[in-house]
């Protein structure tokens, strides 16, 4: 374990960690601060006007400087959704991984700590489901229950399917590194210690062996928001996921994406730059954390 | 002889996936919209509806019901599709060259360009050229398929006006097969697509055979080999052999993700494959058609799997196959 002067110290030194944390921290606060800093409420009717619709950015011929970054055909400023639909990735990106610890760590500190056919069971469905991909899992599950509740109640529920499924898909990532960390301090002496003097099971996983496992944890949950925001940018491109009401920035992608071909592509380009740069940051970040505090770790592995 | 062996264990293995993929299938259609509105429409009466209901078995026991289909489905008969009023089978399979020349491409594409480009990151580590593409890997894996196909489509459709935007062109009718790759037109119109998909593989791939490559080159025969006097063309050509095994386990774990990135490709492009047509299903709510592609590509993702296997015991000899003694 590293101290905390040693790892700021190692992370001011690294100009990509420096770069991508400050992009991290802009577009979280610019979600967060979305309500006080937009230019105006996209999703409050009174504040939109037909005749702002499909125009350029504001450096363009025809642009205005109330909306830097142009309009869609609603007139909703580009920049605004932007602010606000940056939240709602960032929300059902961190609410999945929520979820997906959740379930992970607790399954994974059960199969690592009791062993026997309860290990075997759980590590067994654990690898099915690594090798059916999260994506396609997301795509049918979403695609029934769309289906089966029709689009005007699908759209209310979306955000909580969304989060439930992207969750419970992939927290297998979880219980496999914490069941291997588990193995791994549960033979030292400090747990043999803890279970002399009478400790329960639950209170020794819970209180002494978990907080030893937890570095790893946060490397991955760094790459799992990742993961989480891009699978959920892509079910909301497909239809599957959030509402054209109430859209993540994969929303508005959909919604802008047929608009490129009459050249109104700042409704596109401008959520899908955002997109990739928070994915891009939180991927840095995590190859980073990975790097300095567990270099055993390996991507995809 | 093992290898029979091995086969017969994989086949029931396989069957056994299939069944359970089949029972969800089932349970969906169970329980996803009513076949009897399909089939009749608003205009009959209730009491001729109970009837109907009663004669075509819908208030049978599930289990009942799920042995019809089940019966059904091993004949080939995986129900008719609404929207096309044809067997749901047979709408699939007609789509399936589009898809599966997108995937030859984009495969083509990928091994062209991650074998080279991953062994020479692992030979020339230090390398100018070697970091640009570890770093351009980093940003190809950060941007999601969809956006890639985006943007393709916008610089050079919609921009610069050289390549289709959608759709598949020209395709030649070979009777049993329906090609777009015999004709310029359908060779133009499955450039993008097809690098669109393979964008999303390939960083993964020049990473992992990368890896692979320097773990191999770091090893005890590698030395020797290179104390014995041998070629550095026959150590890189020693090592790279046994690279390719975590390579191709890898690519076999990847067949999923692939089959849900062709959806993505194929919706953007319009593209006139399985995955577009599974994504219209799902709008349409046409049941019979969701289930079918499902069972489809599960019976896809069983075969290259158990091919997976298979080819990996072929390249490395010392793999026993499970089942066969040592």
């Amino acid at each position: 374990m590293m101290s905390a002067a040693e790892f700021r110290r190692r992370f001011l030194r690294d100009p990509t960690a420096v770069g991508a944390g400050i992009v991290l921290l802009a577009l979280v606060a610019m979600a967060a601060l979305a309500p006080v800093l937009a230019p105006q409420n996209p999703y409050d009717p009174m504040q939109l006007d037909i005749m702002d619709s499909e125009m350029p950015p504001s450096w363009l011929p025809g642009g205005e400087d109330r909306f830097p970054l142009g309009t869609d055909p609603q007139g909703r400023g580009v920049l605004s959704t932007i602010m606000y639909g940056t939240g709602i990735s960032l929300l059902i990106g961190l609410g999945a991984v929520a979820v997906q610890m959740l379930i992970g760590v607790t399954l994974g500190l059960i199969a690592g700590y009791r062993g026997g056919w309860l290990d075997s069971l759980l590590m067994r469905i654990a690898d099915i489901q690594l090798s059916l991909s999260t994506l396609m899992l997301a795509i049918v599950a979403l695609a029934v229950f769309s289906a089966a509740f029709g689009p005007d109640l699908y759209s209310d529920l979306a955000i909580f399917m969304l989060i439930a499924v992207i969750g419970v898909a992939e927290w297998p990532r979880f219980a496999r590194t914490v069941r291997a960390s588990v193995l791994a301090e549960r033979k030292k002496e400090y747990v043999d210690a803890a279970r002399t003097i009478g400790l329960s099971p639950g209170t020794i996983m819970r209180r002494h062996v978990l907080p030893n496992t937890l570095t790893p944890v946060l490397v991955i949950a760094t790459i799992q928001v990742a993961e989480a925001i891009v699978t959920e940018a892509a079910l909301s491109f497909l239809g599957l996921g959030m509402p054209a009401t109430q859209p993540s920035l994969g929303a508005l992608i959909r919604s802008g994406f047929e608009f490129i071909f009459s050249g109104a592509w700042w409704i596109t380009f401008f959520p899908a730059v955002v997109l990739i740069l928070l994915i891009l940051s939180l991927n840095l970040l995590g190859d980073w954390l990975r790097d300095t505090l567990n270099p055993k770790l390996r991507r995809g592995a | 002889m093992h290898i029979i062996a091995f086969l017969l264990r994989r086949s029931v293995q396989a069957a056994l996936v299939m069944l359970v993929i089949s029972i969800i299938g089932f349970s969906i259609q169970d329980n996803l919209g009513d076949p009897l509105r399909e089939l009749v429409g608003q205009s009959v009466s209730e009491a001729e509806r109970d009837q109907l209901r009663e004669k075509l078995g819908l208030n049978d026991p599930f289990w009942v019901q799920y042995g019809r289909f089940l019966s059904n489905a091993i004949e080939g008969d995986l129900g008719t599709s609404y929207f096309f009023k044809r067997p749901a089978l047979d709408v699939i399979f007609d789509k399936f060259p589009a898809t599966f020349e997108l995937v030859l491409v984009s495969a083509l594409i990928i091994v062209v360009l991650s074998v080279p480009a991953g062994i020479y990151c692992a030979v020339h580590p230090g390398s100018f050229f070697s970091r640009v593409i570890m770093s351009g890997s980093i940003i190809g894996i950060s941007v999601p398929v969809f956006l890639t196909a985006i943007f393709l489509i916008w610089i050079f459709a919609v921009e610069l006006g050289v390549m289709p935007a959608y759709g598949r062109g020209e395709v030649v009718d070979l009777g049993w097969w329906d090609t777009g790759l015999l004709t310029v037109d359908g060779v133009l119109h499955i450039i993008l697509p097809a690098i669109s998909l393979a964008s999303i593989m390939l960083p993964l791939f020049i990473r992992l055979i990368r890896a692979e490559m320097m773990e191999q080159l770091g090893q005890d025969y590698v030395r020797f080999a290179r104390a014995k006097g041998l070629s550095e063309k026959r150590v890189r050509n020693h090592a790279f052999r046994n690279t390719l095994l975590p390579v191709v386990t890898v690519g076999g774990l990847q067949i999923g993700t692939l089959i849900a990135y062709t959806i993505l490709t194929e919706t953007v492009f319009q593209w006139p494959g399985m995955g577009f047509l599974f994504l219209e299903a799902v709008n349409r709510v046409d049941t019979p058609l969701i289930i079918a592609y499902i069972i489809v590509v599960g019976g896809i993702f069983v075969l290259v799997n158990t091919a997976v296997d298979l080819i990996y015991t072929m390249i490395n000899p010392m793999v026993k196959l499970p089942g066969e003694s040592a």
